[in-house]
């Protein structure tokens, strides 16, 4: 183990992919300078501008060349900047990415990635912050990741490269200065598998991406009242780690989702609605979902701070789970 | 373009029946499947919407010909001569308009989606400009790669108001890659006509303006476009980069085999009728000596062989249903458990 920040383990990660595997290139805006965030420092340097490649400021071509590229032989890493502008490549992104291998009957794979970095950072508003996994998730043919941790930016971010399906890898802005540790060797992260982040008996809390971490916060304090909390990082949206969410919540009885997303249709819809089909008799409390409500991000403090969900919240969600019921 | 009468007799009079006459079958392909599924759609064999090439053949015939094998090839939602062209079984192809087993895309796919990698055919595509970031990408990747291939991106007149043509032929410039953007031109954004809706001079001068090395053609004249197609496609594998064909042209069906198409008058099908692609090469190849009934023959086999390839589709099964969950993708595949 060694330490390392959530960006360096995703840099870690390209690098490593690209020396194990000629086909893998980087696109996206000012990569040779290192990329908004400083993700791709160096990697121009070390593997010639072909292979980290600066594009114009043209998102649907970006995209749209990947699909061309990954169709044809080899594996595009797909820088979007900011996930808020991969809206201007949807259409390669849903119509052409995702359907694609379908369409033509199986003909060929696209094995391309796309780092969407998403969520609330440093008041940047509206068109800079959004969360929006669920629009991927809903979409068959993609694979959505959404990791929350250093080691897992690294673990995932190389089994998505490797990965021969369309692959929506969602950092999250807020998270590339967190430290944590990676092991020093080969470390591969499975899609699709969930990480019990904290063990609990009472309750199951199921979250992604940078929530993980306030959830544990919340689960911490819960604990000092003697609550138990079991905290599930998805890591994965798409496919999510079911039989883990399920196992969990035939043990606690109890399912809350916490999410930064805009909750309405948002993807803890589709976890509250599974656990509910699949074990309604089991649960000892409704299940219940947190997330911002339906308004767009503001700039100023107080009011962007009005679609974040906080450490209380889930405090208080999760307290008025567990009490008993009012006898009436 | 050199459209005088007395230039083309000329070429016409040099040109190599050996070469021409394949080309000439191959019109006769693509005309000859267009109406049988024209015929199969009103008999119901065919399911959804088609939209036929037919008169604009030339474009097709002009260009593929002179692609290899491997060459990449992207298309439109109007691609079935692009596909026979650059050598996909018209079989399959029928097939998968018919929805049937053994489709080029195993009945995934239908008309608008027809592709076969086998032959360097990477897609018709249901969303208009969307082929032209494709081909750049698949372009870009022949660059990354050192193949000596190149890749052929033909769109409608229509796609050039679509922000992709901008974004893609900008980007084929700057890194400089070897792709022929081909704009084949029916004068028809779907049903209405495309100058009411195209500001400034056209594609030619929106190409030149990005850079690009562009050419207008006679789109109605196989061997204009032929030679066009040839002197661009030498030129771009050689290594300088991108360019663009401007081919006019002129659907004499509607836009899908469904429209009537009484957004124009008679008296213009029919004038374009008078330029008939495939006529004009039969009159070409009879200057220089080829005759008639060499030609009738051409005719007579590609529409016995297409008649052939219909028949045969007919009789073909509908594909296992278990097919609308395979291919979608490995990692939370729904054939292994449907969510
Ligand atoms: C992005 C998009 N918008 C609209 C359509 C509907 N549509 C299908 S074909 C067509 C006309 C396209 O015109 P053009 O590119 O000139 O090709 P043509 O049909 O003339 O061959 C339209 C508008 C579409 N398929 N995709």
């Amino acid at each position: 183990m060694a330490g390392t920040t959530y960006l360096e383990a995703g840099r870690r990660a390209l690098i490593e992919e690209m020396e194990r595997d000629g086909s893998v290139w980087a696109l996206g805006e000012d990569l040779g300078r290192g990329g908004v965030f400083g993700q791709y420092r160096g990697l121009q340097e070390m593997f010639g501008d072909a292979r980290i490649a600066d594009t114009p400021i043209s998102e649907a071509c970006i995209m749209g060349a990947a699909v061309g590229a990954a169709m044809t032989g080899t594996r595009p890493v797909v820088e979007m900047r900011f996930s808020d502008f991969a809206l201007c490549a949807v259409d390669e992104l849903v119509n052409q990415a995702a359907k694609a291998r379908f369409m033509f009957g199986g003909q060929m794979r696209v094995p391309l990635v796309v780092r969407e970095p998403v969520g609330m950072w440093r008041s940047s508003a509206a068109q800079h912050s959004q969360s929006l996994e669920a629009w991927y998730a809903h979409i068959p043919g993609l694979v959505v990741v959404a990791p929350a941790t250093p080691a897992d930016n690294l673990g995932l971010l190389k089994s998505a490269i490797r990965c021969d399906d369309p692959v929506v890898y969602m950092e999250h802005k807020n998270l590339w200065g967190l430290e944590g540790q990676a092991p020093e060797g080969e470390h591969l992260v499975p899609l699709g598998q969930a990480d019990i982040a904290r063990e609990g008996r009472d309750l199951t809390l199921v979250t992604w991406s940078a929530m993980r971490h306030v959830s544990l916060l919340a689960a911490e304090r819960l604990a000092g009242q003697g609550i138990e909390v079991e905290v599930i990082d998805l890591r994965t949206l798409w496919p999510w780690d079911r039989e883990a969410v399920l196992a969990s919540v035939e043990k606690t009885g109890r399912l809350l989702v916490a999410q930064e997303a805009v909750s309405v249709a948002g993807f803890g819809a589709e976890i509250a609605a599974s656990v509910a089909e699949a074990l309604h008799a089991r649960l000892a409390a409704p299940v219940r979902r947190l997330g911002a409500p339906r308004i767009p991000i503001a700039y100023a403090p107080p009011l962007e701070d009005r679609a974040r969900v906080s450490e209380d919240q889930i405090v208080e969600a999760v307290q008025g789970m567990i009490a008993p019921a009012p006898v009436s | 373009m050199n459209d005088s009468a007395s230039g083309r007799e000329a070429a016409a009079a040099n040109l190599d029946p050996g070469r021409f006459l394949p080309v000439l079958a191959l019109m006769w392909r693509i005309r000859s499947f267009e109406e049988l599924a024209i015929e199969s759609l009103r008999e119901g064999l065919v399911l959804g919407a088609i939209h036929p090439s037919i008169g604009q053949e030339a474009v097709a015939a002009g260009i593929c010909p002179n692609l290899w094998r491997t060459d990449l090839l992207l298309s439109t939602h109007r691609g079935h001569g692009h596909t026979l062209a650059k050598g996909a079984d018209p079989l399959a192809m029928m097939l998968e308009l018919f929805g049937r087993a053994g489709g080029t895309c195993g009945g995934k796919g239908g008309s608008m989606h027809i592709a076969d990698f086998g032959v360097g055919m990477l897609g018709a595509n249901g969303v208009v400009g969307a082929n032209i970031p494709i081909g750049v990408g698949a372009a870009h990747a022949l660059r990354l790669r050192r193949a000596g291939e190149v890749a052929v991106c033909i769109f409608g007149d229509g796609a050039v108001n679509r922000g992709p043509f901008l974004e893609g032929l900008n980007w084929a410039r700057v890194f400089d890659l070897p792709v022929i953007f081909v704009c084949e031109d029916n004068g028809f954004s779907a049903t209405t006509r495309t100058r009411s809706l195209t500001g400034g001079p056209g594609v030619v001068a929106r190409a030149e303006s990005l850079g690009l090395p562009a050419e207008a053609v006679d789109g109605n004249d196989v061997l204009a476009v032929d030679a066009a197609a040839r002197a661009a496609i030498k030129a771009t594998r050689r290594g300088e980069g991108p360019r663009l064909l401007h081919c006019r042209t002129y659907r004499i069906t509607g836009h899908t085999a469904a429209d009537q198409a009484p957004y124009r008058d008679a008296s213009e099908v029919e004038e374009w009728r008078a330029r008939c692609p495939i006529a004009r090469l039969e009159a070409a190849l009879r200057m220089a000596g080829v005759d008639q009934a060499r030609l009738d023959e051409t005719r007579e086999a590609a529409q016995a062989g297409m008649r052939e390839v219909r028949d045969r589709a007919r009789a073909a099964d509908w594909p296992d249903a278990a097919g609308a969950f395979a291919d979608v993708q490995d990692v939370g595949d729904p054939a292994a458990r449907a969510f």
